[in-house]
């Protein structure tokens, strides 16, 4: 779990209860309030999941269990570029892997980490649709086509400056 | 209703529809092997998760085998239990649990009590194929005051869950993250001390690996029986000789009380006395602040809260300190009678006998697990040396005597010794759901008519029904009495009350299906709902038996109260036998 404490404005809280209520705070609509949520929010950190349960009136518990069980879901706050590497077939059989380890090497973080200074975060996702560019990287709306470990080094020094 | 026909292992079955085949399997006398699933049918609680795949069958006409306990039957469903397809899936799953399973059996505290390892037996597991090649997962392992979790050996039953939750609502444990890495655990996977954990054991009770177990102190007490500067003095609550027979092979349900104290005796305990002492004093506190309250009710009282609610479930306390924390003083403030018994022995006991608090070492023997947590609160302490040291589970006594060579079933039957020792037939019923309220109506009736009860048997107030109400009589004034057991019907009384919605004077709340005897302490029952009838079936014959039926008939609590305590609710009372609740939800982060 993220152990950044963060305190939530009660505008946030507010927030946060209309999307429950939207759903009538039925438990079986807590993967759809989870989803708002994350939209909104851009992660589901353990204060944020606090306020679904009490609303809810579900344990912390298992609001947690939904969180940690679909991957979909992350309590790590993305980085303000967020790094995408598509590893589907096409990409993965043209090198996505040796692309993705040297953006792991770069900025010194795991798949699903976001770097100390909150700068950059690393992900995979299946699929951009744009297969003939493989290995596709994105880095948040922008796509780089074709790229090479060599050219990572690039990229990244293009939002570091 | 429906009913559907069908055949099982060549034998013809009829059973209403919606009946899974397990069941239905079950009407013919064929015992499908189970592992995850959990049926305490008089409880309405059933734990089946279709996870484990022990209990697969074959289904003619379907290319998968389908798990019995989660597949409901259908009109001329032909079923084998037994083809060496089926036995040999069986195998093949058993050997995939066992391959993520620590092999530890020798020294694990569930060895020879464990539904895992008879599994293994029963399937003639052995070997464990490709061993060799498999990583195991790991998990840290997690230690409370009155809990231990060592989820490496989580099997994802999720029995602990269903009780946990569907139960007990008290939601501390849930199946969190997936594959390899999924385990049950409190959110953001914070240790169970910092959960909204009631340490009712409920989850151990039901455990069938060695997951879940409670923190073992045979050793401390071991340790101080060994030492000769210490009085060692031992009490026993009303639960423990009900059940503890079972441990030694007894039928359940066997009275054991004689065998207990020569077994205690014999372990070298200085003094054998009995929380049921302490029971008769809970009821004289607690009755009396029951008429006190209920009378200040009456003469229009506004300040004065009803229902009073009883006080001496340590998981219960737990429960609405936690969740219900904005109704802490509706509780009677009655220490419970463990507690009760601790503080008594270490001040009334200890000037008698010329032995000092700290050369004293009050110990335990519980049906429960919360009260390994009660007995370590600071509030029950004076200067750092507590009113009771440790406490024990009824299992933990099974070993210790065990231990010492002793068996139980051939020992001769010994007396409690005096003055704690002394005890009604009202105290021994707090071992079961609606017992404590009934000891309280009959002293508390008794006191407040100024008459003698015909009977002293209230029938009404008996049963295993999760919520129970009765009217009781008290010449001319009737006094309308709840009882729970279990914390999720205690939920449900909580909230009627919240709303304003609460008719009763009285509500007894026991945090255990059929109240202590069903405790997190004690023998494993297995999924078998009989043995906690059996059980409470001999906690009322030791009731009856008993010459004594009322609290303030025990000649021992009247003198107590003459030599040393005044009168209930006294301000010594007050100070030694009455306590108050905190409010304990935290927000994450504050822990």
């Amino acid at each position: 779990m993220s152990t950044v404490k963060i305190e939530l404005r009660k505008d946030q809280i507010e927030k946060i209860h209309e999307f429950c209520d939207e759903f009538n705070n039925e438990h079986g609509e807590l993967i759809n309030v989870l989803h708002k949520t994350q939209q909104a929010f851009g992660y589901l950190p353990a204060e944020v999941q606090e306020v679904i349960a009490d609303k809810m009136r579900l344990p912390v518990a298992k609001v947690y269990g939904v969180v940690t069980f679909y991957s979909f879901f992350t309590m790590i706050p993305k980085g303000e570029f967020p790094v995408s590497i598509c590893t589907g077939t096409a990409c993965y059989v043209r090198g996505a892997e040796n692309v993705l380890s040297e953006f792991k090497k770069q900025l010194d973080i795991e798949v699903g980490e976001t770097s100390a200074d909150g700068r950059f975060s690393l992900s995979c996702l299946r699929c951009v649709g744009a297969c003939g560019l493989a290995p596709v990287v994105l880095v948040g709306e922008k796509t780089y086509g074709r790229v090479a470990p060599d050219d990572v080094k690039e990229i990244i020094e293009e939002y570091r400056s | 209703m429906d009913h559907i026909k069908l055949l099982i292992d060549g034998k013809t079955v009829e059973v209403p529809k919606g009946t899974t085949v397990y069941k239905a399997a079950k009407e013919v006398g064929i015992d499908i092997p189970v592992l995850c699933y959990m049926d305490l049918h008089d409880l309405n609680i059933e734990n089946k998760p279709g996870g484990c795949r022990i209990c697969s069958v074959e289904i003619e006409g379907r290319r998968n085998l389908a798990p019995s306990c989660s597949t409901n039957v259908s009109e001329g469903m032909v079923v084998k239990t037994n083809s060496m397809r089926v036995i040999n899936a069986r195998r093949t799953v058993m050997e995939l649990i066992l391959s993520d399973h620590p092999k530890e059996c020798l020294t694990c505290a569930k060895s020879g009590n464990c539904d895992l390892q008879d599994m293994a037996i029963k399937l003639g597991i052995r070997d464990i194929p490709g061993q060799e090649y498999a990583e195991m997962s790991t998990y840290r392992l997690d230690t409370s005051p009155s809990i231990i979790r060592e989820m490496d050996k989580c099997i994802m039953c999720r029995r602990c869950e269903t009780m946990c939750n569907d139960f007990q609502t008290v939601g501390a444990l849930n199946a969190v993250n997936r594959g390899f890495n999924a385990v049950v655990a409190p959110a953001f996977e914070m240790n169970l001390e910092h959960s909204p954990c009631t340490y009712c054991g409920q989850c151990v009770a039901v455990c069938p690996t060695g997951a879940l177990t409670e923190v073992d102190h045979t050793a401390n007490v071991i340790q101080a029986l060994s030492d000769p500067n210490k009085t060692v003095v031992v009490q026993t609550a009303p639960a423990v000789r009900a059940a503890l027979g079972e441990e030694f092979g007894m039928e359940p349900g066997t009275r054991v009380t004689g065998k207990m104290v020569s077994a205690l005796k014999n372990l070298g305990f200085d003094y054998v006395f009995d929380t049921d002492f302490a029971a008769d004093l809970t009821i004289m506190e607690e009755g009396t602040e029951l008429l006190d309250r209920l009378s200040r009710h009456l003469d229009g009282d506004k300040d004065v809260q009803l229902p009073i609610l009883t006080s001496c479930c340590p998981g219960w306390v737990n429960f609405f300190e936690y969740h219900f924390p904005e109704m802490k003083d509706i509780p009677s403030t009655a220490r419970s009678p463990q507690q009760m018994f601790g503080s008594i022995a270490k001040t009334y006991f200890a000037e008698k006998i010329g032995v000092k608090r700290e050369e004293m070492v009050v110990v335990s023997i519980m049906p429960c697990l919360a009260k390994k947590y009660e007995c370590q609160r600071d509030e029950f302490s004076v200067d750092g040396n507590p009113d009771v040291d440790f406490s024990i589970s009824t299992r933990e006594l099974a070993h210790l005597i065990k231990q010492a060579n002793l068996d139980l079933s051939t020992m001769t039957d010994s007396e409690f010794d005096s003055p704690l020792g002394e005890s009604s037939g009202a105290a021994v019923i707090f071992g079961a759901t609606g017992g404590v309220i009934e000891a309280a109506t009959r002293t508390a009736y008794e006191l407040q008519t100024g008459k003698t009860l015909e009977s002293v048997d209230f029938k009404q107030l008996r049963g295993l029904e999760g919520i129970r109400s009765a009217t009781v009589d008290f010449d001319g004034l009737e006094i309308k009495i709840g009882i729970a057991h279990g914390l999720g019907n205690a939920r449900k009384l909580l909230e009627e009350i919240k709303a304003g919605r609460s008719e009763f004077h009285a509500i007894e709340i026991m945090a255990c299906p059929g109240g202590c005897i069903g405790g997190g302490g004690q023998p494993l029952h297995h999924g078998n709902s009989d043995i906690l009838k059996a059980r409470t079936r001999a906690i009322y014959e030791e009731d009856e038996a008993k010459t004594l039926r009322k609290s303030h008939e025990n000649p021992y609590i009247i003198k107590l109260y003459e030599e040393f305590l005044d009168q209930p609710m006294s301000e010594k009372a007050h100070k030694l036998l009455h306590t108050h609740y905190f409010e304990r939800k935290r927000k994450v982060f504050e822990v």
